[in-house]
C-alpha cells in the first residue's frame, strides 16, 4: 500500500511538479479556447452546407463530416504534422494541431447543429419570414437560439471531447498539461505527476459531465 | 503534382509496407473487437445494477461513469503503462490500451444504457411487476427491450469514436495501424506510410460512419 | 379610391410535382375589404394564401400588392414586400424563446430597422389593441391559444401591413378562445385593414365579410356577397360543400 501511495500520490513529487503542469495547463486552455471557438463557428457552416437547398453544397459537407468523423484525430494530427513538411509545408505544432482537431471537431459540431435545426418546427422560419426578416436574421434571431437550445446537451458533451482531445497534442511535443506530466514523470520517475494531470483532467471535466447528465436528464423529463 | 504523388503515393513504398500495414490493420481489428464486446457488456451490466437501487452501488457506479467520462484516455492509458510496472504489474501495451478504453466505453454505455432504462415508462414496470414477473425478469424482458432500441444510435456513435481511439496505441509502442505507418515513414523517408493509414482507417470506419448515419436518420425518421 | 385592388392575384399556377394543385386562380380584394375563402379540405386555399408572400413559390401567375408585383425582383425586395403582408397561421408560431414583447418588435428592428423606443411604443400599442398589453412580458409557453394569436396578429399589425392574411386563425382554439380571436378580427376590418381570411367561422363570414369565395379542386367555383353564397349558391359543389359543413 505504501508502494502503491509513494508511485501515484507522492506529495512531495506533485507539489515539485505543480508548476510546470499548471503552464501546461495554461497551454491547454489557449488550445481549447481555438478549438473549440472555431469549432463552434466552422461547425454551423457546415451545418448550413449540409441543409441547402444545393446539391453539391450538400455532397461536399455531407463528405467532409463523413471523412473528418471516419478518422481518428491523433491520425489527422500525425498526417498534417509529419506529412505535410514532406510537401515542403512546415507548420508549427500549435497550428498543426489546432488544424486536425478543427476538422475533426467542426464534423461532430455540424452534426449536433443539424439535429438542432432539424428540430425547430419549420413555422418559425415561415413567421419569421413573413414578418420581412431575411433568411440570415431568421437564422440569427429566430432559428439558431432555439436550436441550440434544444441540443445544449450535446453540444457541451462534444466540448468536454474537445478538451479531452488536447491531450493528443502531446504525442507530437506541444507542451500542454499531458506532456509537462510526461516530461515530469520521466525526470522523477514516478507516476505521480500523471496522476496530478489527471486530477487537473477531471477539476476541468467533472463538472461539466455533471451537467450534461443533469441537462440530458431534464430534456428526457 | 508529380512530386506531390511521388510523396504521398509513392507506388514502390506502398508495394514494400502494405505487409506491415495489414499486419497493423489485423491488430487494430482484433483489440477493437475485444473493446466493444466488453466494453458494451461492462457498461449494460452497470446499467442492470444500477437499476436495482443499491445507494452505496448506486454512488460508485456514477462515479466511476463520470469520472471515465471526464478523464482523457490518453493519461489514464499513460499511467498505468508506466506507472503500474513500479509497483509490480507489468502489463503489455496491447492490454493496456484494451482496458483502458473497454473501461472508457463502459462508462459510456452505462450511461446510455442507464437513460435508455429511465425513459421506460413506469406504468411497464408496473405491469411486469404486477404480473408476477418478479424485478429481475420485468428488467430482462420488458426493460432492457425497450431500452436497448432507443440506445442504439448513440451507442453506434460511441463505439465508433471510442474503436477510433485505438490509434493511441502508437504511444505506448502497440504495432497497430499508425504506429506501423510512423514506422514504416521513418524508415522509409517518404510520407506515403501516413497516406496508407489514412487510407486503412478510412476503409474501416467510413462504412460504419455511413450505417451510423443510416441508422440515425431511420430511428429519427421513426419517432415523427 | 375605394376601389382599387389592394391585393391582385393574377393566373397563379402552383404544381407539386406531378400534381396541379392551383390552376389559373384569378383573385382581386380592394382596399378595405375582407375576402372570406372557404371550400372543402386540400382544395389549395392554404396554398393560395401562402403564394400570396412567395412562403410557396408559385409556379406562373402573378401577384400584385398595392399595384406592385412581388414576382418581379430581387430576393430583398422580396423581404420588403412582406413586410406589407401580415400572415396568421393556424398554429401561431410565436418564438418560445422571446417574451411577448420582444415577439413583436424583433421585425421592427431588424427588418423595418425601428429604434428601440419607437418598436416598444408600437408593440405597446398593438398589444394593446389586441388586449395583450398586461402579457407583454410573458413568454408564449404561459399563454393560451387565444391570447398566443392575439400576439401573432400584433406581431404581424406591427408593421403597418397594406394587407393581413389568415390562415384558419382559430381551428387550433378550444372553442371558448375563438371569440376572442375574431373579435380583434372584426375590429381590424371596422378600422379599414384590407383582408383575406380561410376559416370555417361561418358565422363570421356572414357578418364580416364583403365577399365570400368558395374554392374546390384548385379553382374558384363560385363567388358573391356572404347573402349569395350562403343564401341561394348557385353552384351544385357550393351547395354540396355548405350542406356537409352545416349538418
Ligand atoms: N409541400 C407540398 N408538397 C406536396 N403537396 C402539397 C404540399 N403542400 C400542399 N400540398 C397538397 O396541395 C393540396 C392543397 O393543400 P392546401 O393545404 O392548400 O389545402 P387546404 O385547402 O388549405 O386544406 P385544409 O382545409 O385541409 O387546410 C393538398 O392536396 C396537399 O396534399
Ligand atoms: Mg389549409
Amino acid at each position: 500500500m505504501d508502494i502503491f501511495i509513494d508511485q501515484f500520490f507522492n506529495i512531495e513529487i506533485m507539489r515539485k511538479s505543480f508548476p510546470l503542469l499548471l503552464s501546461g495547463l495554461w497551454m491547454t486552455l489557449k488550445l481549447c479556447s481555438a478549438v473549440i471557438l472555431l469549432g463552434l463557428i466552422g461547425g454551423l457552416f457546415v451545418a448550413l452546407g449540409n441543409m441547402s437547398e444545393r446539391r453539391w453544397l450538400r455532397w461536399i459537407s455531407i463528405a467532409y463530416t463523413d471523412l473528418f468523423r471516419a478518422l481518428p484525430p491523433l491520425v489527422l494530427l500525425i498526417f498534417i504534422y509529419a506529412g505535410l513538411p514532406f510537401a515542403g509545408i512546415n507548420i508549427s505544432p500549435f497550428a498543426a494541431v489546432v488544424i486536425a482537431f478543427l476538422l475533426n471537431n467542426s464534423s461532430y459540431y455540424a452534426e449536433v447543429y443539424r439535429a438542432g435545426l432539424i428540430s425547430v418546427a419549420k413555422g418559425q422560419w415561415e413567421a419569421a419570414q413573413s414578418t420581412g426578416l431575411t433568411p440570415a436574421q431568421t437564422l440569427i434571431h429566430v432559428v439558431l437560439p432555439q436550436a441550440v437550445r434544444n441540443v445544449l446537451p450535446d453540444l457541451l458533451s462534444n466540448t468536454v471531447e474537445v478538451v479531452k482531445l488536447t491531450s493528443l497534442a502531446s504525442v507530437i511535443s506541444l507542451s500542454e498539461l499531458l506532456y509537462n506530466a510526461g516530461m515530469a514523470r520521466s525526470v522523477t520517475y514516478n507516476a505521480s505527476p500523471l496522476v496530478l494531470a489527471a486530477l487537473f483532467y477531471l477539476v476541468l471535466l467533472w463538472p461539466l459531465v455533471r451537467l450534461v447528465s443533469h441537462f440530458q436528464r431534464r430534456l428526457a423529463a | 503534382m508529380d512530386r506531390f504523388l511521388e510523396t504521398f503515393f509513392n507506388p514502390v513504398v506502398m508495394a514494400q509496407y502494405t505487409p506491415d500495414i495489414l499486419a497493423g490493420v489485423w491488430v487494430t481489428l482484433q483489440i477493437a473487437a475485444a473493446i466493444i464486446v466488453a466494453g458494451i457488456a461492462a457498461g449494460l451490466a452497470l446499467a442492470c445494477l444500477r437499476s436495482y437501487g443499491i445507494r452505496v452501488l448506486n454512488v460508485f457506479i456514477i462515479c466511476y461513469a463520470d469520472i471515465f467520462r471526464a478523464l482523457p484516455p490518453l493519461v489514464v492509458i499513460l499511467i498505468l503503462y508506466f506507472g503500474f510496472p513500479s509497483i509490480g504489474i507489468q502489463l503489455s501495451g496491447p492490454m493496456v490500451l484494451f482496458i483502458v478504453l473497454a473501461a472508457t466505453l463502459a462508462a459510456f454505455a452505462e450511461e446510455i444504457f442507464w437513460a435508455g432504462f429511465s425513459s421506460v415508462e413506469k406504468g411497464q414496470w408496473e405491469a411486469g411487476i404486477a404480473t408476477g414477473l418478479g424485478f429481475t425478469r420485468t428488467l430482462t424482458y420488458i426493460a432492457l427491450p425497450q431500452a436497448f432500441r432507443l440506445a442504439i444510435p448513440p451507442i453506434v456513435n460511441r463505439v465508433l469514436a471510442i474503436t477510433k481511439m485505438t490509434a493511441l496505441g502508437s504511444a505506448i509502442g502497440v504495432s497497430e495501424i499508425l504506429s506501423s505507418a510512423t514506422t514504416a515513414q521513418s524508415f522509409s523517408g517518404s510520407a506515403t506510410p501516413l497516406t496508407m493509414s489514412v487510407i486503412a482507417y478510412l476503409a474501416i470506419f467510413l462504412p460504419m460512419v455511413a450505417a451510423a448515419r443510416w441508422l440515425e436518420s431511420r430511428t429519427a425518421w421513426k419517432k415523427r | 379610391m375605394a376601389n382599387r385592388p389592394m391585393l391582385e392575384v393574377v393566373a397563379l399556377e402552383k404544381r407539386f410535382g406531378p400534381n396541379t394543385i392551383l390552376k389559373k386562380i384569378d383573385l382581386k380584394v380592394a382596399e378595405s375589404e375582407l375576402v372570406f375563402v372557404i371550400g372543402p379540405s386540400g382544395s389549395g386555399k392554404s396554398t393560395m394564401l401562402r403564394c400570396c408572400n412567395r412562403l410557396e413559390e408559385p409556379t406562373s401567375g402573378d401577384i400584385l400588392v398595392n399595384g406592385r408585383n412581388i414576382m418581379a425582383g430581387t430576393r430583398r425586395d422580396l423581404d420588403r414586400m412582406r413586410l406589407q403582408i401580415g400572415m396568421v397561421f393556424q398554429g401561431f408560431h410565436l418564438y418560445p424563446h422571446m417574451s411577448v414583447l420582444k415577439n413583436v418588435t424583433l421585425a421592427q428592428r431588424k427588418a423595418l430597422k425601428r429604434s428601440k423606443a419607437e418598436a416598444d411604443a408600437r408593440a405597446m400599442n398593438m398589444l394593446e389593441q389586441v388586449g395583450m398589453a398586461h402579457k407583454a412580458d410573458a413568454y408564449p409557453g404561459e399563454l393560451s391559444g387565444g391570447q398566443q394569436q392575439r400576439v401573432a396578429i400584433a406581431r404581424s399589425l406591427a408593421l403597418d401591413p397594406k394587407v393581413m392574411l389568415f390562415d384558419e386563425p382559430t381551428s387550433a382554439l378550444d372553442p371558448e378562445l375563438v371569440g376572442s380571436v375574431l373579435k380583434v378580427m372584426k375590429d381590424l376590418k371596422s378600422k379599414g385593414m384590407t383582408m383575406v381570411v380561410v376559416s370555417h367561422e361561418m358565422a363570421f363570414a356572414r357578418e364580416t365579410a364583403d365577399r365570400v369565395v368558395f374554392m374546390d379542386g384548385g379553382v374558384v367555383v363560385e363567388e358573391g356577397t356572404p347573402d349569395e353564397i350562403f343564401g341561394a349558391p348557385k353552384a351544385e359543389r357550393t351547395r354540396a360543400f355548405l350542406s356537409r359543413v352545416s349538418g
